[in-house]
């Protein structure tokens, strides 16, 4: 959690899921398979929502509640270690 | 001129420091004396006449190796201050100057500063916005960014200049304002002027100025988002602090001028500095150029036996109103503008009224003097003092359309 300032201006704090969450309306979902991974962290990079989540490890995970299922990370990958699939009907 | 040079407005020489340094130079030299001794660690900045000998002096102390800020050389005025936005929202002393047009095209950004509370510290120099194109003396340019939220000085002198940048980094980045200050002083008259000012030492500064802590900054080990969408409801409240945050600095201005008389032995400090107001019946209200000039004047004008005395006034936004109110409890006002808010009135003349109303019905006549640089000399001052103690004025006259008396 981000230090706040005492200062009245715009300023926003950030925090997990201020507007609920927000995974729901996702047509493609990516699939990850860690042992193509080679923990280069592109996908953490590139993802625009923060849903690639790195570990300690230096492995990476990715947050199903918020990721919308762009495919940026899939796109990025350079090993196909995430490939985009359809949602199944709910 | 010379006249003007010899009235007693400062405490010249009194205790302070042992060592003097007194230098003979113009009012852009003395503002960049100061920006550079403020140590700003970023300045941006783009040439205007009659600002540009200003910048040049910060551009010849960074390539002598004097002063080691960050010196952006920016394409525009908005830039200039969209960089000095920047740099100062990164937690950092800024500086910036300009003039006329240059101030115009900083407009938004200007706003922005203010909002962001950001203490950016700027010099205007005072400016006719064109066309016809001209170069010399006129307020309008700062006039018209009144309701920016930017505090506004209008200084008098080459040492009040030096005085005023330096405390203006004091006031602005005080945790109680947090705001942008626009230090303002007439084109040529100051400006271009060689004038005597005491400079204090670098280190005399130092310890005077200390590091600047920010109230917010931008930090990647503490992320934040910036001048994000805030509901109707927070940002009146964001309108309400900057409010609160003048009437801080109406409190602040006089409390860090005496800290710097103590250390300095000079006064250039209060929201309006009244010279022979203490007997007075009748008393000039001007700012800027016209105000010092006035002080010759005022002489005159009490040797012939008017008891007359001169208000200037030093901030134009936060605007002392309550010291207004108390000067005309006994006396009418006169009142000169160097600015026209056409389709009514001078900007000053309105404000005093408005100061006035519900509180005093003190008589007050408004002059327009000055615009275009036009010159105005202590014998118009006293002319426009007895027509208005002598006649009864019912609206802004523009002085010198009638016949001057010579």
């Amino acid at each position: 959690m981000s230090k706040k300032y005492n200062v009245v201006t715009s300023i926003s704090y950030p925090k997990e899921g201020a507007m609920g969450k927000t995974g729901s309306w996702r047509v493609f979902k990516p699939i990850f398979s860690k042992d193509k991974c080679v923990k280069c962290l592109r996908c953490w990079i590139f993802c625009p929502e923060g849903a690639v989540k790195k570990n300690k490890d230096g492995s990476v995970s990715i947050d199903m509640d918020y990721c919308k299922g762009c495919g940026i990370c899939a796109n990025v990958c350079n090993v196909k270690a995430i490939i985009m699939e359809r949602e199944e009907q709910q | 001129m010379r006249k003007r040079m010899q009235c007693k407005s400062n405490n010249h020489g009194k205790g302070g420091a042992t060592m003097k340094n007194i230098i003979i130079n113009t009012g852009n030299y003395s503002a960049a004396k100061a920006a550079v001794m403020a140590k700003p660690d970023v300045v941006a900045a783009y040439p205007i006449t009659p600002q540009t000998t200003l910048v040049e002096s910060i551009a010849n102390y960074i390539a002598s190796g004097e002063y080691k800020g960050e010196y952006i050389c920016v394409e525009s005025e908005h830039s200039a201050m969209s960089a000095c936005i920047g740099a100062s929202a990164t937690g950092v002393r800024t500086f910036t100057a300009t003039s006329s047009h240059g101030l115009l095209h900083m407009h938004e950004m200007l706003h922005w500063a203010a909002l962001a509370r950001l203490p950016v510290i700027m010099c205007n120099i005072n400016r006719v916005i064109g066309p016809g194109w001209n170069i010399w003396a006129d307020e309008n340019d700062s006039i018209s960014q009144r309701d920016t939220g930017w505090i506004q000085f209008y200084c008098s002198s080459n040492q009040e200049i030096f005085d005023t940048v330096i405390q203006a980094f004091k006031l602005g980045e005080h945790k109680d304002v947090a705001l942008p200050v626009m230090i303002n002083y007439n084109a040529f008259i100051l400006s271009h002027t060689s004038m005597p000012a005491e400079i204090p030492s670098q280190k005399e500064i130092d310890d005077y100025l200390g590091k600047y802590q920010p109230l917010w900054r931008i930090d990647p080990e503490n992320p934040v988002t910036f001048g994000n969408i805030i509901m109707p409801a927070d940002y009146e409240k964001v309108r309400r602090a900057m409010q609160y945050a003048h009437e801080n600095a109406k409190r602040l201005i006089p409390e860090i001028a005496q800290d710097w008389k103590k250390k300095f032995g000079r006064f250039n400090g209060n929201l309006i500095e009244k010279y022979r107001c203490e007997d007075a019946e009748v008393i000039l209200l001007a700012m800027g150029a016209i105000a010092a000039e006035s002080k010759v004047s005022i002489d005159n004008l009490r040797k012939e036996g008017y008891k007359i005395g001169l208000a200037r006034v030093r901030t134009f936004r936060p605007f002392p109103a309550e010291e207004i109110v108390k000067l005309a409890k006994k006396t009418e006002l006169i009142v000169i503008d160097r600015n026209i808010s056409c389709g009514y009135e001078g900007a000053l003349f309105t404000e005093v009224k408005s100061a006035l109303y519900n509180k005093s019905d003190a008589k007050v006549s408004g002059f327009i003097a000055g615009l275009g640089g036009k010159d105005v000399t202590y014998n118009h001052i006293e002319d426009m003092c007895k027509k208005a103690i002598k006649g009864k004025l019912k609206e802004t006259v523009w002085y010198g359309f009638e016949e001057v008396k010579k």
